[in-house]
């Protein structure tokens, strides 16, 4: 362990949350996530997962222990850093959480325009990640007018389009038909590839043998357990694609 | 539908993030109604000021000398020893007899126009002076000692006394104008800060998320910045013609008057680019207590 301290992009030791006065929805969670694994986090609904995938991408502090990202003390930083740690995440959220004014393509667009990206530079990433996703004659619906499934891949295709150093992923597929599941991990499996850490909430199982060199968390009333030697072993690296573009 | 001040769309990538009509609604209509009013305050301000300054400068070193005698030829023959004795007075730099003419001019409105003269209502010899350096009451009681040696009936006044009450009135008047300018620049902040708060709150979500993709307080705050900034500029316009317009019309009636004091309150030059520059202070002030009131309310989020 020692030799690969230095490659930890996130480590949790003895992490508590509670919202409030009620119990900890989380406890004494540790473990440390390696640069470009891909890990899946399961558990049944309440477990916790959303709880601890906030805490992932800083969307919430922690009642007590300590978490270090990308070598710095999380929990301590300040505000005005949060956005530089922000935009190296990219975040499918459970509920999607797309701008209900905006288009899809304005949607999938936001990451790019939050750091500063040109007009003229985004226009065709965009459009790409749309047409990957399926949606590019839906390119100007409003999330309102898009089905379950539709926001579902904007949402992903958002999270992704600034190749992230870690994608967070919370239910990805739940609502998408099987084939677009499938497609949508090879998506992420494509971007693990190059280099992508994910981390990727589900429960449902037959979604992990999916990705066989996967790494299994499994949180059970807020604690976590280790079925694969995950929060043990650093875990062996993985072939990277010699292209940076995303195949299918 | 409403009329709205703002019809075309907003431009700019971050003012897309706030959906349209959310911040503007009434604030361009509530900023023009405002900046009307701070304009026409402004100006009265502005016109009691320039009617205290004028009138002050020309009443500065003023003294009126009223012969009192019911005798004519007493009376002129006093007031040309008064006239005589001022001119040879130093710091005195003018000194002229009031010609009957004016003199029954200035009394035809109240007693008619046959009511002075030989066989009218025996009326004081008026003499006009002009002291260099102001009137003082030392000043005032050396020409009077002076002057009851050549003219027993000589009364001796400074003009500034007279309106002394208009003076104060005026000032009081410059004060509650300045006063209502305030209280309109802080009325201005309390409209912009519950339209920001208001729309701070219905776009909770959409904040969340772009902070969560990175977005910075900064930028967040540009947005809100920006699109009240927008209302802002749009109302002011409005407002600093609706006030201009009341402002000439006002002037127009008043300078009807043809009433001295009245006239020497008119706006300069100075005055209307000062008026003219209100809108601008409007939008400054909405602009800031729009980034303050967001940055405020973005720090108490993660």
């Amino acid at each position: 362990m020692n030799t690969t301290a230095t490659r930890e992009i996130v480590q949790f030791d003895n992490v508590g949350l509670r919202y409030g006065t009620d119990r900890e929805v989380l406890s004494d969670v540790s473990f440390t996530l390696f640069p470009g694994s891909f890990y899946f986090l399961t558990g049944a609904s309440g477990a916790g997962k959303t709880s601890l995938l906030k805490l992932l991408y800083l969307a919430q502090r922690p009642s007590r222990g300590m978490i270090r990202m990308f070598g710095t003390d999380a929990i301590t930083l300040p505000r005005d850093r949060l956005p530089g740690f922000r935009r190296r995440f990219g975040v499918v959220f459970q509920d999607f959480r797309l701008v209900a004014h905006l288009s899809a393509f304005d949607n999938v667009a936001l990451p790019l325009r939050v750091a500063g990206v040109a007009e003229r530079d985004l226009a065709k990433p965009v459009a790409d990640m749309l047409e990957w996703v399926g949606l590019t004659e839906r390119m100007l619906a409003q999330p309102a007018q898009l089905s379950g499934g539709e926001q579902q891949r904007v949402a992903i295709a958002r999270a992704v389009i600034h190749r992230p150093e870690m994608l967070i992923a919370d239910e990805p597929t739940g609502n998408v038909d099987p084939e677009m599941a499938i497609k949508l991990l090879r998506l992420f499996e494509a971007l693990n590839r190059l280099g992508t850490t994910v981390v990727v909430a589900t429960h449902d199982v037959h979604l992990l043998k999916k990705v066989p060199e996967s790494l299994i968390m499994r949180l059970d009333k807020g604690r976590l357990s280790d079925p694969t030697g995950a929060l043990r072993y650093p875990p062996r690296p993985r072939p990277r694609a010699s292209s940076p573009e995303l195949e299918e | 539908m409403a009329f709205s001040l703002t019809p075309w769309r907003r431009q700019g990538r971050d003012a897309e993030l706030l959906p349209e009509g959310r911040l503007s609604g009434p604030m361009p209509w509530v900023i023009a109604i405002m900046v009307a009013l701070t304009v026409i305050a402004a100006a009265a301000g502005l016109a009691f000021s320039n009617t205290a300054r004028n009138a002050s400068d020309d009443l500065a070193g003023g003294v009126t000398v009223q012969i009192v005698d019911a005798n004519a030829a007493t009376r002129d023959a006093q007031a040309q020893a008064v006239v005589k004795a001022l001119r040879a007075t130093p710091g005195v730099i003018e000194a002229t007899l009031v010609s009957q003419d004016e003199v029954d001019k200035l009394i035809e409105p109240w007693l008619g126009a046959s009511a002075s003269g030989d066989a009218g209502i025996p009326v004081p010899a008026l003499v006009d002076a002009r002291m260099r350096d102001g009137v003082t009451g030392e000043t005032l009681g050396g020409l009077r000692q002076m002057l009851h040696k050549v003219a027993p009936a000589a009364r001796v006044d400074a003009q500034s006394i007279w309106l002394k009450p208009v003076f104060g009135a005026i000032d009081t008047l410059r004060w509650l104008s300045l006063a209502l300018v305030g209280l309109l620049g802080i009325a201005l902040a309390a409209a912009v800060l519950l339209a920001v708060r208001n729309a701070l709150g219905s776009n909770r979500d959409t904040i969340e998320i772009v902070h969560l993709l990175g977005g910075t307080d900064a930028q967040i705050a540009r947005i809100f910045q920006r699109a009240i900034g927008y209302d802002a500029g749009i109302g002011g316009v409005v407002g600093l013609a609706l006030g201009l317009v009341v402002v000439l019309l006002l002037g127009q009636q008043f300078a009807a008057l043809g009433a001295g004091l009245v006239s020497s309150g008119a706006l300069e030059w100075s005055d209307w680019l000062l008026l003219a520059l209100i809108p601008v202070i409007g939008v400054v002030l909405a602009m800031l207590t729009a980034r303050q009131t967001v940055v405020r309310a973005l720090r108490k989020m993660l």
